[in-house]
């Protein structure tokens, strides 16, 4: 839409634009004011559910909430909206698991950096760029260090770790290794060597045939058999591993869509100025490849962004997994709509921030005027 | 004269299909050479062999003495002194038209970024746009894309233009200010295989006129000799088809 027909420019404006648009004969208008009411029933009743009738610290009476029994909807049923409570309480557990209290900070401080090693990688216009993409590389180590600890802070050994950290962990790091990986995928898989076009294909194909929930037992219980003995990696490790490769398949597939969409023409124009294999590939190819298969990543990053609640599975706690622990308490059992809304809104957040930041992504690499 | 493209007796196959039969040719520096025939008669296929974006199965093709065969770095070096246009222009659309052109100049010669750029201004003002340079080629009508891409060609400085009909996705507005970039590049003494059914082009630039047929070179002469005085019967047909109307 150009900026001179958008309806929120004056008063009149609008008018004109719901008329046309809402209004224009009487079974529009009977839809429009159905869909308004139902908007508006479901909106007021998430609204007093989640925030005019809710519980946070306190319930009606002004007690502080301990346990489930104090929730003012457990004591006037009926009367009263979410009892946010839990949230609060295990506050630390959805955030960092059971990762000690007294050591949260260093979670924290990761956390608060995380912004700034992605922000150079995710924007191309950033003053300081070189500065920030540094930064990016020498993240993972920081916070490598900062999560596990190491000559001067102590060991916090991963199956401490949980909540957002675990999601966090298995989706950012995850998403960043798979990426290279699939792209040499991809590539390997349209190669003209046959033996690396085999193993590509094989190494797909069978990724993509299996579920993730295979993929995390098979990296729990094999991966020890490749390791020489008595190296046991950790549960949290062998998940990272079986994840990245599950999203290297995925990803490479995507990539490869848009590797098939480069016209040969291209290519040959590349080859006839000199340009070599590698060259043509990283100037010519994959910028064009990669932006053409930027919604298909996204869509596979999303969903191994919230594919990482499988891990549950193989006894890590993500953010979900902490939720059901939660209820599983019996103090605090039966808060499901506050426990899934809660995390619902978390994965939201995430993969709402993803989709948008695809869209900016394709507007600012379009370059020609249709 | 020096012989700067030799083929002897090429021979090239799609699958069944056999494109190139016997082709000799030989070109010396500064001629120009045009190329016609009916479509599928493989003079596409002849000059894309020459730098060897096909490969040819038997014979053999000689550019500045090296011959084509497998090796990456005879190749590599042949096409640093082969610029070619396509018919699709090809340029590439993630690229503003200054990177188009600095692109191949900067990774291929590894010349400094502030001398690329000079040299693509050079040439821009050459094929006379240099106001687009930092325009995208989306933005650009066909004939503004093709000067850019031969404006591209010509940044690696090559002794060799191949033009693989330069001028036949263009509407026919543009095809003379494209023509005009060719004429004059002919007029500056370079090296020039143009494969094209303009035929006023080729009455005014070509030394020599070549007409393929089903894969084999049936006639080949000067413009004068080719269009007044046709030897085949089967270059008097096609002569007739594209003049006559």
């Amino acid at each position: 839409m150009t900026p001179n027909t958008s309806p929120y420019l004056s008063p009149n404006k609008m008018l004109n634009w719901s008329k046309k648009n809402l209004f224009s004969s009487w079974v529009n208008t009977i839809m429009t004011v159905i869909a308004l009411i139902f908007l508006y029933e479901v909106g007021t009743f998430f609204l007093n559910w989640a925030i005019f009738k809710a519980d946070f610290i306190n319930n009606f009476r002004g007690e502080t909430i301990t346990d489930r029994t104090f929730c003012s909807k457990n004591i006037e049923v009926g009367q009263h909206g979410a009892c946010w409570a839990i949230i609060f309480v295990r506050f630390h557990q959805f955030m960092y698991g059971f990762y000690p209290v007294e050591e949260a900070w260093r979670v924290n401080l990761v956390y608060a950096f995380l912004p700034f090693a992605l922000i150079g990688v995710l924007f191309d216009k950033l003053p300081l760029r070189r500065v920030f993409l540094y930064f990016t590389f020498a993240f993972p180590f920081i916070a490598y260090f900062m999560l596990y600890g190491g000559p001067g802070l102590s060991v916090v050994a991963t199956n401490k770790w949980g909540g957002l950290l675990v999601t966090l962990f298995l989706g950012v790091t995850g998403i960043a290794l798979a990426f290279p990986l699939s792209i040499l995928l991809a590539l390997g898989r349209r190669s003209n060597m046959p033996i690396v076009k085999s193993i590509c294909v094989v190494f797909i194909e069978f990724i993509r045939g299996v579920p993730l929930i295979t993929l995390l037992f098979t990296a729990n219980v094999m991966l020890p058999l490749f390791l020489p003995e008595g190296v046991k990696p950790d549960n949290l490790l062998r998940a990272l591993v079986a994840v990245t490769l599950f999203q290297s398949a995925y990803m490479a597939e995507a990539i490869r869509g848009g590797l098939q969409a480069i016209p040969k023409g291209q290519i040959e124009a590349a080859q006839s100025l000199g340009l070599n294999y590698w060259q043509t590939t990283r100037k010519i190819i994959l910028p064009q490849a990669l932006k053409i298969a930027i919604p298909p990543i996204v869509n596979t990053c999303i969903g191994l962004f919230k594919d990482t609640s499988l891990v549950l599975i193989i006894g890590l706690f993500d953010l979900l997994g902490i939720g059901r622990a939660a209820l599983s308490d019996i103090t605090w059992t039966k808060l499901y709509y506050e426990v899934y809304v809660f995390v619902s809104l978390i994965f939201f957040i995430f993969c709402f921030g993803m989709s948008r930041y695809s869209l900016y992504l394709e507007k600012k690499l379009k370059t020609d005027n249709s | 004269m020096e012989q700067v493209i030799q083929l002897e007796k090429v021979n090239k196959w799609f699958d069944d299909f056999h494109v190139l039969k016997d082709i000799d040719l030989t070109v010396t520096k500064g001629q120009k050479i045009v190329v016609c025939g009916p479509s599928g008669s493989g003079k596409s296929t002849m000059i894309r062999c020459i730098n060897r974006l096909e490969a040819h199965q038997k014979g053999q093709i000689v550019v500045h003495g090296t011959e084509l065969t497998n090796d990456l770095k005879n190749i590599d070096m042949i096409r640093k002194n082969v610029g070619m246009v396509f018919q699709q222009f090809n340029l590439f659309p993630h690229l503003s038209v200054i990177d188009n052109i600095t692109l191949a100049p900067i990774w291929v010669k590894k010349l400094p970024k502030k001398e690329a750029e000079n040299i693509a201004m050079t040439y821009l003002e050459k094929v006379k746009i240099p106001e687009q340079a930092q325009k995208y080629p989306g933005q650009l009508s066909g004939g503004q894309q093709q000067r850019v891409a031969i404006a591209r060609s010509l940044a690696m400085n090559p002794d060799i233009m191949l033009f693989d009909e330069p001028t036949s996705a263009l509407d026919p507005e543009m095809i003379k200010e494209v023509l005009d970039v060719m004429i004059q590049l002919a007029e500056e003494g370079m090296t020039m295989l143009v494969v094209t059914h303009e035929m006023g082009f080729a009455k005014t630039v070509a030394d020599q006129m070549i007409f393929m047929d089903e894969g084999r070179i049936v006639e080949q002469a000067t413009p004068d000799e080719f269009f007044n005085n046709p030897k085949s019967d089967r270059t008097k047909l096609f002569l007739s088809q594209i003049l006559n109307h």
